[in-house]
Order: structure tokens, then sequence, then C-alpha cells
């Protein structure tokens, strides 16, 4: 990136960091690595082509090729990772390496978008029309007004957020009434509901965040990031949301009826590199952030004290991820240099 | 990763734009780039996918999804189709040496170059080489006065493939070529028959590279020089509203030097033009970098393309810059050569310019 690479420096941070540098379990994944989810115990590292990495807790590392081209998406609840690729197909990985391709586009189109529902169903996207396959193998599809920028489940029933140009399309597969559609002008990428199913959120082109009180749709701006939001998590408590974008992780609080409408967000972990990814624990008040420059801290959201995981290395971070319990995280830069730190 | 490998992911991948009115030839010019024995690939990313017969591995087809930023720009328009697909291919870099965006007939280029200015992830990954528009010798005037897409198109290009010119009269054939430098005297124009173009006419120009700006308009300076010999059978306007340089023509010159029976006839278009200015006196930079920010700020909409050469006093290294729209990018690009003239040039393609204002702002940037 833009930083040259030197020994490791704490600069804004004076006083001393703790470190676990050499508790990690390096892995070298030796592709350009995207994301990496657990798949029970495994942590799989999704590579940017054909490509998964299944990686034990010991450091062993098995390769499992899934597509015929690059993985553009991947989304996993535990139990199965799902990838969509530039083959135009949908396919599904189980725990125990079973591979069952779910839908393949009948253009061969892009598979730009996937996401998962507690219950089984999955979604993806391929231009402006978002697919859902329920648990028995029905699907469904319903088009959109410009190419799907991001898709999520809301955490209760069956109802699917399309993200798009010019807002958010809300639909319900089963039901057959008109989709409700949040508008806010401009190209609406990711897309998020806070796990209390209060608010959605997207990450925009342009470098800021948008909102909607899904009660009334009432906007909510969240702006002033120097780049482009890519990386959202909510805590483990649900109450804040920690984005990248900017050399602090920025933190917005989303405990009140009004989210963070006339709040200052929490500003942590500030670096002289960007954030580029941010992965809540899933139980504790804790939340790994990766940098540009190859930095892995873990950060307790109440306080803001930092471990250092990783020292800078060069490559941007790319992936982060926990195992269920939270006991294991995992990380990868874009180069491929990964690990595995078991708390 | 190997080395070779590390600094093949730091090159940015080149891609150019092919333009072009309905039925121009736009696909004979891609399927010659792609069948040419050049032992390079090319990643083509296409409108109306699947209806036209181009044959590559790697094709993409494209929505052409224009939207507008939120920044106040009003004429700020970003494809945002082609940020997701060039993101989605950079994962296969390696498997292709350059990208080929095609639009379609009708559309207008400035939101795929402006793509190029605003998205940050683009800009570390590919670099903008150039907006190749393919013309039509028979019906292009006529498209001139019906069609504003078609202007666009030509008013926008680095380079001009004028096709089926074996389809016109000499007559019409100079029409034509006034009519185009009318619009844009500062492209690059091939005649050709079948889109038969020497390759490095239309790939690799480096046309939005800062570092290339001269390397590429030879005419662009010298000018002047050339207006003395060009004195035969041409329509000069004399008409004091006439908002053209004439200095323009020493570009004419070039490319008809060799022509025989026919002459330019020069052109005025009504709606779009282009502008140039110069000074052989510095420029006081604390003076015109807020002119211009102010200039594309105020008439960006109107202003479709800009470049310059500039010389500012007590700075001995040259200063270029581009822009699209109210998109500017400039830089520092070497120290000024021995005996070389510190002279500042700039050209504005645009439509309606409003030139007597442009003209008095720039004097007023002259170092006093």
């Amino acid at each position: 990136m833009h930083r040259g690479v030197s020994g490791f420096e704490t600069s804004g941070n004076p006083g001393s960091v703790v470190s676990v540098t050499d508790r990690v379990i390096a892995v070298e994944i030796g592709m350009p690595v995207s994301a990496v989810h657990f798949l029970g115990p495994a942590a799989v590292f999704v590579g940017d082509e054909e490509m998964l990495t299944f990686v034990t807790a010991s450091g062993e590392a098995a390769r499992l090729p899934v597509h015929g081209g690059a993985i553009l998406s991947a989304a996993s609840d535990g139990k199965r990772l799902v990838t969509g690729g530039d083959d135009g197909k949908v396919v599904e990985v189980k725990a125990d390496g079973g591979v069952t391709t779910l839908a393949t586009d009948a253009k061969r189109r892009w598979i730009d978008n996937v996401a998962l529902h507690p219950d089984g169903a999955v979604a993806w996207s391929a231009g402006k029309s978002a697919f859902v396959r329920g648990p028995k193998g029905e699907e469904k599809s319903r088009d959109v007004v410009s190419t799907v920028g991001g898709l999520a489940f809301a955490p209760k029933g069956l109802r699917l957020a399309i993200s798009h140009y010019n807002g958010v399309t809300l639909w319900f597969p089963n039901m057959t009434a008109t989709p409700e559609v949040l508008d806010w002008a401009g190209s609406h990428l990711g897309v998020t509901f806070s796990p209390d199913n209060k608010f959605l959120v997207t990450s925009m082109h342009e470098p800021s965040l948008h909102g909607w009180r899904l009660a009334d749709a009432r906007h909510m701006r969240m702006s002033g990031y120097p780049a482009r939001v890519k990386s959202l998590s909510w805590s483990a408590d649900g109450k804040s949301l920690a984005t990248s974008g900017a050399d602090t992780v920025i933190v917005w609080p989303f405990a009140s009826k009004d989210g963070p409408m006339g709040k200052e967000p929490g500003i942590l972990a500030p670096m002289p590199a960007r954030v580029s990814m941010v992965s809540c624990h899933p139980k504790q008040d804790v939340m790994a952030v990766g940098y540009s420059d190859g930095t892995v801290l873990m950060v307790r959201m109440s306080d803001g004290a930092e471990i250092l995981v990783r020292r800078k290395a060069g490559s941007p971070i790319a992936a982060l991820g926990w195992n269920a319990n939270g006991s294991v995280l995992a990380f990868a830069a874009a180069d491929g240099g990964a690990g595995l730190f078991t708390l | 990763m190997s080395d070779a490998a590390t600094s093949d992911a730091a090159a940015k991948i080149p891609v150019t734009v092919l333009t072009g009115y309905l039925g121009a030839g736009k696909t004979t010019l891609l399927n010659r780039i792609l069948s040419e024995n050049h032992g390079k690939k090319y990643a083509v990313i296409v409108n109306e996918f699947g209806e036209i017969g181009i044959d590559n591995d790697l094709i993409i087809g494209a929505d052409e999804e224009v939207f507008e930023m939120n920044n106040g720009c009003i004429c700020c328009t970003v494809r945002g189709d082609l940020v997701r697909i060039l993101d989605g291919l950079m994962k296969r870099k390696g498997k292709f040496d350059a990208i080929i965006v095609e639009t379609t007939g009708l559309a207008d280029p400035a939101p795929v170059a402006q793509t190029f200015f605003v998205d940050e992830d683009v800009q570390n990954n590919a670099r903008l080489d150039a907006v190749v528009t393919v013309a039509d010798a028979k019906w292009l005037s006529e498209r001139l006065k019906d069609a504003p897409e078609a202007k666009n198109q030509i008013a926008f290009a680095d380079v001009i493939v004028l096709n089926k010119t074996d389809l016109v009269t000499p007559a019409e054939l100079a029409e034509v070529e006034g009519r185009i430098h009318a619009i844009n005297p500062y492209a690059k124009l091939h005649r050709t028959e079948r889109c038969q173009v020497a390759l490095s006419d239309v790939l690799e120009r480096g046309a939005f590279d800062l570092d290339r700006i001269l390397e590429l308009e030879p005419e662009f300076l010298a000018a002047d020089d050339h207006d003395h010999a060009h004195d035969h059978d041409h329509e000069h306007c004399h008409d004091e509203n006439c908002t053209h340089e004439h200095h323009h023509h020493g570009h004419d010159h070039h490319h008809h030097g060799h022509d025989h029976g026919h002459g330019m006839k020069h052109y005025h278009d009504e709606d779009m033009q282009s502008l140039s200015l110069r000074s052989d006196k510095p420029l006081d930079p604390e003076k015109f970098m807020p002119w211009l920010q102010q200039l594309v700020a105020a008439e960006g909409q109107k202003i479709l393309r800009s470049k310059g050469i500039l010389a500012f006093t007590g700075d001995d290294e040259r200063y270029v810059f581009q822009g699209v729209h109210m998109m500017l990018e400039g830089d520092h690009q070497r120290a000024w050569k021995d005996g070389e003239p510190r002279e500042s040039r700039l050209v504005f393609i645009g439509r309606e310019l409003p030139e007597q204002t442009i003209r008095e702002g720039f004097e007023r940037c002259i170092a006093a």
C-alpha cells in the first residue's frame, strides 16, 4: 500500500501494547484471500479464484476447488459455506467437505452476492435479479431497478433486503404483496439489519453509511469516512455497529430508539493505517480489527484496550472471522498470509 | 508470492473505452483487436450480452448503470456496474493483460471516464488508457446534426477511427473530417475501411497518463509553426463570433499533408467546440489553481475534456493537468528542458463554452 514496511510501531498509541503474536499459528494460503469463515472446527479461507483452503486448529491446510473461476461472494452460518462465482454457480460446502451446486444462473451471469437464513434458506443475486431458495429447495426470484449491491436476511421472518441504486427493496419472498422500498439517492452496496430488527444500514459507494429506522423509514446518515466502508460488524450485544473505512474503527451506537442520530460515534484503535476489516466477537465485548498495513488487533469495545495479534506486513488484511463460540480468531491478508489465534 | 507476481499485482491494468454511434463498426473493431495475433489476452466488457458475435474467453455483460455521486457535483456520474465488474475481474488478475469496455451506441463516455477519476479501488487497480470512438464516414455528418450522443462521443475521443471511408466520395470525406475537427481537433484521426487500423493506434495510448500528455500530441505544441503552411482552400470563418482558435489547423495540416486534390473544409459547430489558450509568460499558481477549480466547478457541465501544460513562476518543473467535466487531476511532470520554451497551453473541449470569460480569467492568471 502507500506506506513502507518497517518494524512495528504503536504510533498513535503510546505505551505498551500486549502482544500475542507468538501464540498465533501462521498459515500460508498461497493465493489472494477475500474471506474466512468457520465450518465446524476448520477455518475456511476463501480464495480470490476457485479455491477454498480448510485449515485445522493445528495449522494443517487442505484445498478444495469449488468454482470454475473467481469466487465473488461467500456467506456462512457455521454449518455451511455458500459461495457465488463468476461461473454463474451458487455452491454449498458443508463442514465434512461435501460440495453441492445449489443453482446455476441460466445466462451464466456472475453471482455477485449470497446470504444465508438461519432456517436454511439461501439468497443470491445476479445482475438485477435476486433469488431465494427455501429450505425445501423451492426457488423464487425478484428483479430490482438496478444491479443488486448487497443482500441480507432480516433476523425475523423470511424477509430479504436487496440494496441497489437509490435505495433498498425489502422483499418477503413468500408473500405476493409489493415489496417496500426504502429510498435514498446513490449507489447502495453492502446491507445489514441490526440484530434487534429495528434498523437497516447500507454502505454506499461514497464513503458513508445510510440507515433507516424500519418502523417509520426515518433516515440516518453516517458520514465522515475518508474511504468507502467495506466491512461492517454488529457487536455481540447488537447495540453497536463497528465499521472500517477510517484510520480508526468507527463504532455507531444503536442502543436507543433513534439509533446513532444525534450521537457521536465511538472512535477506537487509531493506527497510522486504514482499518480494512472489523469482526466483533460473537459473545464478548471485543472486536478483531485488520488494517491496510497488515496489522491485526483485538480491541475491547468498552475501553479501547488493545492486544496485538499480527504485526504489520505490507498487504492489507482482507479477512477476519471468529469460530462459533469465539475461542479462535482467523485472519488473512490479501496476499494469502494468514493465521489462527486461539484465545 | 514471487517478486514477479508482486510486481504484476502492482501494475495497473489498462482499460480502453470503445464508443461509437450505432452501426459505426465498434464490434468490427473489437473483433479485429481480439483476433489479431498479438499474444495478449483481453477481458471484454460489453453491453447487450450474448446478442453480438464476439469470440473471446473473458466477456462480461454490463448494464451501463450510471448513478450520480452524492458529492454535490451534479454532473459527477459514475458507472457503478463498471466498478463492480472491475473489482470482480481483479480476482482473475494475471489471466488477461488489458480490458476493453464497449459502450452502447447511445452512451455518453463521461460516466465511464469519471469512474476512473472518483473510484479509489478502480484507480488502484486499473487505468483509463484512451477513449476510442468509431465513426461512420457516411453517416456521421448527419448524426452530428440530430444525435447529441454522437457529438459527445467525438468530443470526448482521444482516438477517432473514421470507418467506411470506401463508401464516401472525397468531398464527403472532407466534409465529415471538417466536422470532426470543428468539434475535437486534438483527437488522433485514422481513416479506415472495415476498421483496418494498426492496433498500436488504438491500444496502449496512455491518453489519460499525465506523463504522456505531450508525447501524444506533438501537434499540440508545434501547432502555430504550421499555420503559415496552411492556407489552401479552407473556408475559414472570419466571423466575430467564431469561437475557434485557428492554431489547430496545424493539426489539420499534419493529417492532410499528404492528401491530394481535396482540402479541409472548416466548419463551425454551433454547439460543441474546442478552445485553446496559451501564454509564454509564466502563470501565478496562486491565481491559476483557484481559477481553474472555480471554472470547472461553474462550467464543468459544459466542459467535456480539459488538458494543460503549465509553466508557473519560480517553478522549474512543468505542471500538467487533465480533467473530465468537474473532475481534475494534475501533477508536476518533469523539469523544463534547457532551451525549451516555458510556455503554458490549455485546451478545453465542450459545449457552448463561455470563451470570453475563460480567456479573460486565464489572462488574469499570468504572473505580474
